[in-house]
């Protein structure tokens, strides 16, 4: 099978092997700025989402200051945010912009953006034997988009009436009403704006990964030969795809309800001190229409994750992925029964009591997927040979929290439990720890595996040892407790517990968890130094050593900074599935992609066959 | 100056941090290949240690914390839901503690060693479809109770239920009550102003002996019907004590309904706690105040209850108290025509 050469594959090769002959001249702009090349773009998505990762971490600093240290003054923060901290103290306005921007922020900048944006980018030619990606100027645009939504987004911080304050879900009326909040006026219009800019950058992205996958593989990397990584990106995808653009509409709908009138999500308001002539409209559809796109948007952020650290657990442990097919399949599984659960962030809502009880069933039922991986990890490490690095570190911490986060999944995706659970803390606990947390994980795990391939250099390990184990325990000590206050009912989204005798027991928790955020921040800021010191100072990888890894795939058969079109000859041939570590029992602990089959090889696969 | 000090103090620990790694990391390549293992085993051991201790700390502390977990659910539903979590609680608690113990030993157990190769083990149908069909059965039986529950908990309000209607708007709650007749006055947007901001309509009968309450009084041991509207954006009542909540949306009216089964009295008892108050609060944001939004909720045997809601609705019945009155001040200045009558009712004072 592995023989089997396709005409397009060959006719692909032909047609891109002269490419190093026509060189087109390279300028600064053409290189690092409008650049059509992945791996640059990947590099820029990744800057980008470091850029935003800061400002979003620190925004979460700043609120939690406030639930730390509710009745302390900080003339210091007032000095460096002006007025959001009045007389040092934040403002609820200010807190709940603060929330709302994080969330955004987080979701869409970083782990969406600067994930699977760059390891999209940066994995899928290179994994698949491409050149680049189908349409290199369309994922130039597809950048480009994200540069100017995040321009219009960083712009509304800086907005008199403050940015978007509803919530990163915006829910109307809130959110489309100027009245309820003054984040809702301008800051609010600068969101939706940028949002829209984000789906337009999403999709095209999308769209040139899926093409790719499908159509750019290089001769002999069949569908089930390619790595992990490859096919969790493309599910990424394939799901981006599927549900932005209803997010889009909504988007575009409150757009009108907000500046052309019409009633889409509203109907029957009164406020401040009048009755609005809304009719008619539902605040429901619009959570109907985000949460079509909230929902698998976790997915969005947790798939590349899942891929990195399959790929990474396997190379670093030397052995093959477990169950390489059930990998795949549970990856399926979520993709699809991610787009029908979306309802269980609304069971409160008021909907329809049968309604609920199909989305426990389904949301339920995700755990058999993501429980066959976590115990596909598992037996991917037992008996393994395992190398511990910045990057396998990571890739351990990842299976670790994605456990901790998932098992009160099973709480919360029961609407039974939802019921005493929706909106408090649990839930913040929840989906911190599986899919901030997590995502972060695969995301910092990707980088310090993929860095030499990226800049021709290493990271610090030793920093990145201390980055590990801060943010590993530092990331227990902030989340883990928010169990407990939400056990305890502690509502989300409250900007001083005092109001309420049941929810101001929390005082000492509250700081421990705000203490441990502070430190935990000032950890990433070490990735930071690490990563931009690595850049230009980092241990060189060297020509003669271009598979530091000992990896199977075919992105280290490349040189050590690869030129736009990634391999200077022709494309390499593959001609096995990437997870052969530890095959031979002699010889070298692992078997590249492009190492032909051997003799005994082919006969047991005939046997089989 | 300090906005200064504390960004040179943040930038120079991580330079700290940047130099001590670097001449670390220096000593390393100095060293070579020579004690890789060794280090690979430290690093090993020392995971192992931090995922255990992460393990061990992260149960002990609920034994610590549960003491502040909220009390012995007051209403029947709480009882149901209560039940889910403990459930629930027994089957992640194993998987939790069964999976981190593999990993975080397999770490320290499978770490790199220059005599060994990994094991080649790629597949295992047999093991693979176990672990797809154990869980698989599990999860089968939670969402079975689960749905259960649900439909238990939205099930048909009982026919003998009282009934308080919850308005929620930016930032406070109005309480009415339907009076002797327990049936609410009807409500109307198109009738809502400044001084009639839930919109009720006067002409209504109905609404004759309805009353507004500061603090929600409801009776023990009887179902509770709780209607729930919202005049400006979203908001929840949430119940937390007796482990509902609902959202309020405006536009489009929701409900609820519970029974109370431990009043405020009794729950002071077993908390040993005088001062307890059964509290509401809105579980939805709502905007700057949205942490604000507070009622005290009073749980009172059933005669109390009737006792105290036949003396409002005689004494306090907002129609006979504020909106007659106007209306007869206004009719004693001038020879109304009926329109105007209408117009005084529906400006009546709030």
């Amino acid at each position: 099978m592995a023989e089997v050469i396709s005409k397009e594959h060959l006719a692909h090769d032909v047609h891109h092997a002269p490419h190093e002959e026509h060189h087109h001249v390279e300028t600064f702009i053409n290189k690092y700025i409008f650049t059509t090349d992945h791996k640059m773009i990947a590099r820029q998505f990744l800057f980008t989402g470091i850029f935003w990762a800061i400002i979003g971490g620190l925004f979460s600093v700043l609120f939690r200051v406030q639930l730390g240290w509710p009745d302390a003054t900080f003339p210091v923060l007032e000095k460096l945010f002006g007025n959001w901290f009045n007389d040092g103290k934040l403002d609820p306005n200010a807190y709940y912009m603060l929330v709302t921007m994080h969330g955004t922020i987080m979701v869409f900048f970083v782990l969406t953006a600067g994930l699977s944006g760059t390891f999209a980018n940066f994995l899928i030619p290179l994994q698949i034997g491409a050149r680049d990606m189908a349409s290199g100027f369309i994922n130039m645009l597809s950048y480009w988009f994200f540069f100017l939504s995040s321009l219009v987004m960083f712009a509304s911080l800086f907005v008199p009436t403050g940015a978007a304050s509803g919530g990163w879900t915006i829910y109307p009326p809130l959110s489309a009403l100027p009245q309820a909040t003054p984040g809702s006026g301008t800051g609010m219009t600068l969101w939706l704006i940028s949002m829209a800019l984000f789906i337009g950058s999403t999709l095209m992205g999308g769209l040139n990964y899926i093409t790719t996958v499908l159509n750019l593989r290089t001769r002999g990397m069949d569908l089930f030969k390619m790595p992990l990584t490859v096919w969790a990106l493309f599910f990424t995808a394939i799901i981006g795809l599927l549900s932005f653009p209803v997010l889009l509409s909504g988007a575009v709908l409150l757009i009108f309800d907000r500046s052309l009138g019409t009633s889409f999500f509203l109907s029957d308001i009164y406020i401040g001190g009048k009755a609005l002539g809304y009719s008619g409209g539902s605040p429901i559809l619009f959570q109907h229409l985000f949460w079509f796109l909230g929902h698998p948007e976790v997915y969005i952020v947790i798939l590349p994750a899942m891929g990195m650290v399959s790929e990474i657990l396997a190379t670093h442990s030397r052995k093959p992925i477990f169950g390489y097919k059930a990998m795949i399949f549970s990856i399926l599984g979520i993709t699809i029964l991610g787009f029908i659960v979306w309802a269980h962030h609304m069971f409160m809502s008021g909907l329809n009591p049968f309604a609920g009880s199909v989305f426990t069933l389904f949301t339920l039922l995700i755990a058999v997927p993501s429980a066959v991986k976590v115990f596909n990890w598992l037996t991917t490490l037992w008996r393994g040979n395992i190398h511990l690095n910045s990057a396998s570190l990571f890739a351990i911490g990842f299976v670790s929290v994605f456990i901790s986060g998932g098992v009160t999944g099973i709480w919360l995706g029961n609407a039974t439990i939802d019921i005493q659970l929706h909106d408090t803390y649990f839930v913040v606990a929840h989906f911190h720890i599986v899919m901030g947390i997590a995502a972060f994980f695969g995301m910092f795990a990707g980088v310090y595996h993929w860095f030499p391939k990226m800049f021709g250099r290493f990271m610090n390990e030793t920093m990145g040892y201390i980055h590990f184990f801060v943010t590993f325990l530092g990331s227990y000590v902030i989340f883990w407790p928010m169990h407990y206050l939400g056990m305890s009912g502690v509502p989300r989204r409250y900007y001083s517990f005092k109001e309420f005798a049941a929810f101001s027991q929390y005082d000492d928790l509250n700081k421990v968890i705000s203490a441990a955020a502070i430190v935990v921040f000032i950890t990433q800021l070490v990735f930071v130094a690490n990563f931009i010191y690595s850049i230009y100072k980092g241990r060189k990888m060297t020509s003669d050593n271009l598979n530091p890894w000992n990896s199977n795939t075919l992105e280290w058969t490349t040189p050590v900074e690869p030129g736009h079109g990634n391999w200077p000859g022709a494309l390499p041939t593959v001609y096995r599935w990437p997870y052969d570590y530890s095959k031979n029992t002699t010889g070298p602990d692992f078997t590249p992609q492009t190492v032909p089959l051997t003799e005994q090889e082919i006969k047991e696969l005939e046997s089989h066959a | 100056m300090s906005a200064f000090l504390l960004i040179l103090t943040i930038v120079l620990l991580v330079i700290v941090v940047l130099q001590i790694s670097k001449a670390a990391e220096l000593a390393r390549v100095l060293k070579g290949d020579s004690d890789y293992e060794e280090s690979n085993g430290n690093l090993a051991l020392i995971t192992t240690v931090v995922g255990f201790v992460i393990l061990v700390a992260s149960l002990w502390s609920i034994f610590t914390y549960k003491d502040r977990f909220l009390p012995v659910p007051a209403s029947e539903q709480g009882v149901w839901i209560q039940s889910m979590i403990n459930w629930t609680m027994f089957f992640t608690c194993a998987v939790y503690i069964i999976t981190q113990i593999l990993l975080f030993w397999f770490v320290y157990k499978y770490k790199f060693s220059s005599k060994r190769r990994a094991f080649w083990y790629p597949d295992n149908g047999a093991l693979e479809l176990a672990w797809t069909v154990v869980p698989a059965i599990v999860l089968t039986v939670l969402v079975i109770l689960g749905i259960q529950k649900w439909f238990k908990v939205f099930s048909e309000t009982p026919t003998d239920a009282i009934v308080v209607d919850v308005t929620a708007q930016q930032f406070k709650w109005t309480l009415r009550y339907p009076g002797n007749d327990n049936v609410l006055g009807a409500r109307d947007f198109s009738l809502t102003n400044s001084n009639n901001e839930l919109g009720v309509n006067w002409n209504d009968k109905n609404s004759h002996d309805d009353f507004f309450a500061d603090d929600m009084v409801i009776p023990v041991n009887t179902p509770v019907l709780v209607k729930i509207s919202a005049l400006d954006v979203l908001h929840n009542v949430n119940l937390v004590h007796f482990r509902v909540k609902m959202d309020a949306v405006p536009g489009i009216p929701t409900k609820m309904w519970f029974r109370p089964t431990i009043t405020t009295d009794s729950m002071r008892l077993i908390l040993n706690n005088p001062e307890f108050e059964y509290e509401l609060n809105c579980s939805e944001l709502c905007g700057s105040g949205h942490y604000n939004m507070r009622k005290v909720i009073k749980v009172v045997s059933l005669d109390e209850y009737k006792k105290w809601a036949r003396t409002q609705s005689l004494e306090n019945a907002f129609y006979t108290k504020n909106v007659q009155p106007e209306l007869a001040a206004s009719t004693a200045q001038t020879d109304t025509t009926s329109s105007s009558k209408e117009a005084a009712i529906t400006t009546a004072t709030n």
